[in-house]
């Protein structure tokens, strides 16, 4: 992916391989600027690739739009909608007339939390209700993956616990393949099944991991020996990264 | 490296040392606010006490009452004025063609301006066109819209038309450019057809704009009528008061500006209100 910037071609993403199985929690982390958002903006369709292909169920789904749910790194629910309207937006866009869009929204509100915010605005959440409503909008969009571009970044580390184990239990209702973006190694390990480790300058791939903890996952995996072992090595190769960018080559 | 940013300092003072900072102890400064009846019975005396100086002011002649009338004139006109005069034509000719060309105005220049969100091409096409109409002293053409348009309620719509709507096209522009454009990418990201993003998100975002200009609009509308019936009309409170003026019936002059002010008020007032109105259903 290379960007043109005042006339100076900018390599933001060397070429990049991802292969996401389908119902996997993939996640991908990685400095800032090393082309996250890069990559879910082309596979969403925002942003043609300079070269690539995106491939979506074996089909070509380059440059297309509305195949993929997507989830940006700010929650844009928008004010001048309660929050029901805003959770329904996806659906109704996709043609589901408004009422029934709603009474489809409305239980899942519910169950996830935000009960009694249906007929509010979004100025009344808090930033962890923000973010479910933006992800309810976003899984209620009838797609098989979902990309989330680190939604609990803003979060305190309390509500961010909670989101996370919330999101667990989404992942296993819906059943979606997700891929997640985060600078959270922790959160990473704990969510994902496979985790690609980026760097940056130009944008790359260094290594990918598989997370073969079981599921469903309680938050006490995260003191087994295990789970801080593959924290660990994580840790040492973003931290790897930091120290030495040039030299280093991809591993996987 | 502390110790050399200390050797620096005190050589830049030269012997002086550092200027020591003095200690502060000192209250919050807090303005009592008076009661509304207290600011209300003093904003009613200064305006009694400057009505009566001019009345006696006119009575001693230091002001001539010839040119500039007197407040129990004025008031005995207007008293005429409303009770037989044309007051009541007056005022609905001024009050139509004003609200005509501020709907008319506001209305188009609002979608003129949100118009240029589907387009960049043609938004930076048309851009220049709505700068110079922008810079045209549009009063200055008042005379020949009324030659085009005739002396009846058409050219004063036109004229208070073309003062409101390049101003609302403007502010219309500046908020399509507004547009979150994360917030237009999640909607392209669901898959959104360009009428959806249009409908949903970019007119919803430009309502605060055009909510803004509201206010503005009606006094350019009341502007842009009165000065039509300058020009050529027969009825109208802009007619009566080149009409009063030339005739040297100052008073009356006096009269048509205060039902004018009234006029201008009352329509501020339900702007103002509706604004508000509109305003509530866009931020909650
Ligand atoms: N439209 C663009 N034009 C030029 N450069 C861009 C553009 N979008 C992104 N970039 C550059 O590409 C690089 C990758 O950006 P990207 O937003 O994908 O990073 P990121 O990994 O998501 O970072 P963060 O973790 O901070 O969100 C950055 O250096 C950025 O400056
Ligand atoms: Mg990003």
């Amino acid at each position: 992916m290379v960007f043109n910037t005042d006339g100076v071609p900018f390599t933001a993403l060397a070429p990049v391989d991802l292969d996401v199985p389908a119902g996997k929690f993939v996640s991908l982390i990685g400095p800032s600027g090393c082309g996250k958002s890069t990559i879910f903006n082309v596979i969403a369709g925002l942003q043609p690739p300079s070269t690539g292909r995106v491939v979506l169920d074996g089909e070509e789904a380059t440059g297309t739009i509305g195949q993929v749910g997507y989830m940006l790194q700010k929650d844009l629910l928008l004010p001048w909608r309660t929050v029901l309207d805003n959770v329904a937006l996806g659906m109704e866009i996709r043609g589901v007339p408004l009422k029934e869009a709603r009474d489809r929204a409305l239980p899942l509100l519910h169950r996830y939390g935000l009960g009694g915010f249906e007929n509010r605005y979004p100025k009344a959440l808090s930033g962890g209700m923000r973010q479910r409503a933006a992800l309810l909008r976003t899984l209620l969009i009838d797609t098989d993956v979902v990309l989330l571009d680190e939604p609990f970044g803003a979060l305190d580390a309390q509500t961010k616990a909670q989101m996370q184990e919330w999101l667990l239990q989404l992942f296993q209702d819906f059943g979606r393949t997700v891929i997640f973006v985060t600078h959270d190694v922790e959160e990473a390990v704990f969510l994902s099944d496979e985790i690609y480790v980026m760097a940056s300058r130009p944008g790359r791939i260094i290594d990918q991991m598989t997370i073969d903890l079981p599921r469903p996952r309680d938050r006490s995996v995260i003191s087994s020996p295990r789970f801080v072992a593959m924290k660990k090595y994580c840790l040492d190769l973003l931290h790897n990264v930091g120290e030495a960018p040039a030299s280093r080559t991809a591993a996987a | 490296m502390t110790d050399a940013i200390v050797a620096s300092g005190s050589k830049d003072n030269a012997g002086r040392g550092p200027t020591r900072q003095r200690k502060i102890v000192r209250k919050l400064p807090v303005e009592k606010s008076w009661s509304t009846a207290l600011i209300v019975t003093i904003q009613v005396a200064i305006f009694a006490g400057l009505v009566a100086l001019w009345e006696i002011a006119a009575d001693f002649k230091v002001v001539d009452p010839f040119f500039w009338s007197k407040p129990t004139a004025i008031w005995d006109t207007l008293v005429i004025f409303l009770s037989q005069g044309g007051a009541a034509t007056d005022i609905y000719y001024t009050f139509r063609s004003t609200i005509l060309g501020f709907i008319l105005g506001t209305a188009s220049g609002a979608l003129l301006g949100m118009s240029f969100w589907w387009s960049r091409n043609y938004a930076r096409i048309i851009q220049p066109y709505i700068i110079c109409l922008e810079s045209i002293p549009k009063l200055a053409l008042a005379p020949l819209i009324v030659l085009v348009f005739g002396m009846g309620l058409s050219s004063k719509v036109a004229i208070a038309t073309a003062l409101t709507i390049v101003v609302s096209t403007l502010t219309a522009y500046a908020g399509v450019r507004a547009v979150d454009k994360d917030q237009e990418r999640l909607f392209y990201s669901i898959g959104a057809s360009r009428w959806q993003v249009f409908t949903k998100l970019v007119i919803p975002s430009c309502i605060p704009w055009i909510i803004s200009i509201l206010r503005v609009n009606i006094g350019l509308a009341l502007t842009g009528s009165i000065v039509g019936e300058f020009v050529s009309s027969e009825h109208g409170l802009g007619r009566t008061i080149l009409y009063a003026g030339s005739t040297y019936e100052i008073s009356l002059v006096w009269v048509a500006v205060l039902v004018l002010s009234a006029l201008s008020m009352v329509m501020y007032v339900t702007v103002g209100w509706l604004e508000k109105f509109l305003q509530k259903g866009v931020d909650h």
